[in-house]
């Protein structure tokens, strides 16, 4: 089968300054990939470019095997998308907003109204398809621009930062929703900058920073390609006569502002010395794609 | 390459309608106020100025100062409420409420859109035009049938109207760039067009810029026909406003292209 998503080469620059550069992905049909990245990576100008919505400088797009942009139109018909930020339909009903955004896809009133109440269920919002919607809650108008992205039965979705601004529990709703989307053999591509959602969600990952791929693949193989598997975070007073100590005993170890992380294969030593040091508050977890994503793209602030 | 797409003419596709269909539904929701409001407004200053200015000026091109204004108003109207809706209310939702972007992420093109706003636009000023007409039948003065041939002036109109403020809402950074439009341009617009007194009064040089004027050739078309007169040049003022209208939305998808495209 043809991949669901396949770019290549592709580039986009804005007044001059190269916001996407040679991007190459490659998403297969009925899997859920993330693409992460901070701030200002390019993740939704290359979402963009997927869709249609801005031409390409240089490159090559092909969607549920449509030419885009010249296809945009025939590949958007199996689409569906959730933006980044909610864009209801503030005049409408939850109802209404789904009645009226089916129409944009062609189809007739008589199709999209038997599918309402089976996109309310999907979405929690059973019972409140006539709720104004000023009176949603975040996580509700959330859950409902995903069933709005449902209404033309998609093969694939592309989600921009679906849970961000979301409580726990409502992210963990959306989550169990994508998952159910992709037993049903759907394709999601998701951008996210929580990884650890990515690392939940995603069978693949790409790493984008500054408008480049950096790295692409399944999670786990990305860590343990790139990052020792335990990490040790330190801190506490005298943290720096300890951490003179902790350069003999972890294979790296970094300073981050009053934290030390120490990254190892055995923690044992790390530990060990650790507990002759009460002084010092510490954590021992597994290495995640957090560790691996801040190694690839350094720990600077973006805006 | 970029540069070529945005000049492209608008390739409209019949899913537009989508778009239209959006805007009738919320405008249903709101059409008790929207029609008293339309009916209302333009009774109060066609009674004020008409019977009140027209009792001390008498009669005005050969018919009652009322009479004559209300032909001008009309089309005034219909420019009025196709302006309101292609600048405050289209921006509200290209850029408040980002209506747009939700629906370009369906399969609609920008220019679908677009042909939506401004279908849309041409249809709230046949509204605010119609009801205007239905006053001044009201009150015995629109001779029919010829009147009924201003309905689809009056769509004309709006369809000109429509796309120029789709222009100027392509260019607007805020609610308050409208001002510049309405106060520079629609206001002298309305004063130099023949809707308050005859344009036969004005210097020659004013006159010249008159007949450019959209609005002018919408009043030489709706008053003769609202009075049962065939108008003088009718193909002419057609043709200025079908101008205006086509040469206008080409413009306006550039614009909007440029802006959202990029």
């Amino acid at each position: 089968m043809n991949p669901a998503l396949e770019t290549r080469g592709l580039c986009k620059a804005y007044d001059g300054q190269q916001v996407v550069r040679d991007v190459a992905l490659t998403v297969q049909s009925g899997e859920c990939f993330g693409l992460l990245g901070p701030n200002g990576a390019g993740k939704t100008t290359t979402l963009r470019l997927c869709l249609g919505l801005t031409d390409p400088d240089a490159g090559e797009i092909r969607l549920l095997d449509h030419e885009v942009p010249r296809h945009a139109r025939e590949a958007r018909t199996r689409v569906g998308v959730v933006p980044q930020f909610d864009n209801l339909d503030p005049e409408f009903s939850v109802a209404e907003n789904l009645l009226v955004y089916g129409r944009y896809f062609g189809l007739r009133d008589a199709e999209i109204a038997p599918r309402i109440p089976g996109l309310l269920e999907f979405a929690g919002l059973a019972g409140r398809a006539e709720s104004k919607i000023r009176t949603l809650s975040g996580g509700m108008k959330r859950r409902l621009t995903l069933a709005r992205s449902l209404v033309n039965d998609p093969q694939l979705l592309f989600m921009d930062e679906p849970t961000t601004g979301l409580d726990p529990q409502a992210r963990h709703l959306i989550w169990e929703r994508l998952r159910r989307l992709t037993q049903e053999g759907r394709t999601i591509v998701l951008t996210t900058h929580f990884m650890e959602e990515a690392e939940r969600l995603c069978s693949r990952v790409a790493i984008m920073d500054g408008g480049r791929l950096i790295a692409q693949g399944a999670p786990r193989v990305l860590i343990a390609q790139h990052i020792e598997p335990q990490v040790v975070e330190v801190h506490g007073p005298e943290l720096e006569a300890w951490m003179a100590q902790a350069k003999t005993l972890a294979l790296r170890t970094e300073l981050a502002g009053e934290t030390v992380f120490c990254y190892v294969k055995d923690v044992d030593p790390v530990l060990g010395s650790l507990r002759t040091r009460p002084e010092l508050v510490y954590l021992h977890r597994p290495a995640n794609l957090e560790d691996l994503f801040l190694k690839l793209t350094g720990r600077d602030l973006r805006d | 390459m970029a540069v070529t797409r945005y000049m492209a003419l608008p390739s409209l596709s019949p899913r537009f309608f989508a778009v239209w269909r959006r805007h009738f539904l919320v405008w249903k929701k709101l059409a008790a106020p929207s029609i008293l409001g339309n009916l209302a407004d333009p009774m109060i200053m066609l009674f004020g100025l008409g019977y009140g200015l027209g009792a001390a000026l008498g009669d005005m091109g050969g018919t009652s100062y009322f009479a004559f204004l209300a032909s001008g108003f009309l089309a005034s109207t219909t420019m009025y409420a196709a302006t309101f809706e292609s600048l405050f209310s289209a921006f509200s939702r290209m850029h408040v409420q980002k209506t747009w972007e939700a629906i370009v992420n369906a399969p609609m093109t920008l220019d679908d859109v677009l042909a939506g706003e401004w279908v849309w636009a041409a249809t709230k000023s046949l509204v605010a035009g119609f009801c205007v007409l239905l006053i001044v039948s009201f009150v015995g003065y629109a001779s029919y049938p010829t009147a009924l041939a201003a309905i689809p002036a009056i769509l004309l109109i709006g369809l000109a109207f429509g796309a120029l403020g789709l222009c100027v809402n392509a260019l607007a950074t805020g609610y308050d760039f409208f001002t510049y439009y309405m106060t520079l341009l629609l206001t002298p617009m309305m004063m130099l067009s023949g809707v308050f007194f005859p344009v036969d009064r004005l210097p020659a040089p004013i006159l010249a810029v008159t007949r450019a004027l959209p609005l002018y050739h919408g009043v030489e078309l709706v008053r003769p026909l609202i009075a049962g007169r065939q108008p003088d040049g009718a193909l002419l003022h057609v043709a200025v406003l079908a101008a205006y209208a086509l040469v206008g939305f080409y413009l306006a998808a550039i614009l909007t292209r440029r802006r959202l495209l990029n």
